[in-house]
């Protein structure tokens, strides 16, 4: 039976440079239920060293978390990229790995921490988390798909580290899933005034770096369950299911 | 000034659109935000870009361009050259910033009315 899942698929944890301290596993999963989500996402810039314990914080408190990253092309464009499991996940950070360089400076770009799903701080990623990999968007979305991930252009509705703002138009041999507006540009607003975004599924989610911020915009689709498998389902518009609004 | 004598003159890699090396240079233009160079890149200009996405080669034929040089040692995209064979628009490499290529195009008298 389908059901109605509310799904807020770009969050950033604590191990993101940009991202609030407060944003550790346990906490995310506290505030996306109290924010009655049923599905949100991991998407930490170049990483996803914390979306295991996240999505075992998940399965303890009856929420489903899929695994991310947002990785940074050498286009500098941001790309939602999520996976089915973990394993799967840190196969594409092992690859980003390869193809990221330099070193963080926390009291510049901030800290970034990996942290359990009971707040015990592991220790800090030292890499430029916040920088731009070497690999192309092409290279990106090939490699997502050979993982039987999916690749979602983020926040296409901004100037900055976005598709359209980075590469002046969606280029059409990009195999995309679906584009993601952000919180500041209503979906149905986006459609009309975002150049060329029309013929994808189009998304909405926080991009939250901070907790309030979590479940601030979401998306609500028609979901057999929430999981991977059936958003991709959703996102093609297949079997019935499909995206609400 | 022709593209051709920009290439000679400054030593500039061809890596595509050799068919394009006659077209006229009357300006320049640096930047590597696409979406901002869509809206302001004169005509006739060689474009100056770390870029290298094919996304460039669309640019440079809507602006009517006359060259893109892909600078700083970066290197445009396999589906960037071929689209640039297609369109005639010439890609050349630079090794240094575009800021040093911008000051010598300037000095040789690219983008100034006067010397023609």
């Amino acid at each position: 039976m389908l059901k109605l899942i509310k799904a807020d698929l770009h969050i950033h944890s604590c191990l993101s440079p940009c991202s609030d301290w407060d944003m550790s596993p346990k906490k995310i999963v506290q505030r996306s239920v109290e924010q009655q989500l049923d599905l949100i996402a991991i998407c930490d810039h170049n990483t996803a060293e914390n979306v295991a314990a996240t999505m075992r914080e998940g399965d303890h408190q009856g929420i489903v978390v899929l695994p991310g990253m947002e990785i940074c092309s050498r286009e500098e464009v941001h790309m939602v990229t999520l996976f089915k499991n973990a394993e799967d996940a840190m196969e594409m950070q092992h690859f980003i790995y390869k193809h990221l360089s330099g070193n963080n400076q926390p009291e510049v770009f901030g800290h970034q921490v990996i942290a359990d799903e009971h707040d015990q701080v592991l220790g800090e990623n030292p890499r430029l988390l916040i920088g731009a990999t070497g690999l192309s968007l092409m290279n990106i979305v090939k490699k997502t798909h050979d993982l039987g991930g999916i690749s979602i252009s983020s926040h296409v509705d901004r100037p900055s580290y976005s598709l359209i703002g980075q590469l002046g138009f969606i280029p059409e041999d990009l195999q995309l899933d679906a584009v993601e507006v952000s919180f500041r540009m209503p979906l149905e607003k986006a459609r009309i005034e975002v150049p060329g975004i029309e013929d994808y599924p189009c998304i909405t989610s926080s991009d939250a770096h901070f907790l309030h911020d979590i479940g601030k915009v979401w998306t609500e689709f028609m979901l057999g369950a929430p999981s991977l498998e059936e958003l991709i389902l959703a996102l093609a518009g297949k079997n019935g299911r499909h995206i609400v609004n | 000034m022709l593209v051709k004598d920009l290439v000679e003159r400054f030593e500039l890699e061809v890596a595509g659109g050799q068919n394009g090396l006659d077209r006229e240079v009357t300006e320049g233009y640096c930047g590597d935000l696409l979406s901002e160079v869509m809206g302001n890149a004169p005509a006739g200009c060689v474009w100056m870009t770390v870029q290298g996405h094919q996304n460039i080669v669309a640019v440079a034929v809507l602006r009517e361009m006359a060259a893109i040089v892909v600078s700083g040692g970066q290197n445009p995209d396999a589906e960037t050259i071929q689209k640039a064979d297609k369109e005639g628009i010439p890609i050349l490499k630079w090794p240094d910033s575009s800021f040093r290529l911008a000051g010598q195009l300037f000095s040789a008298g690219v983008g100034i009315p006067e010397a023609g």
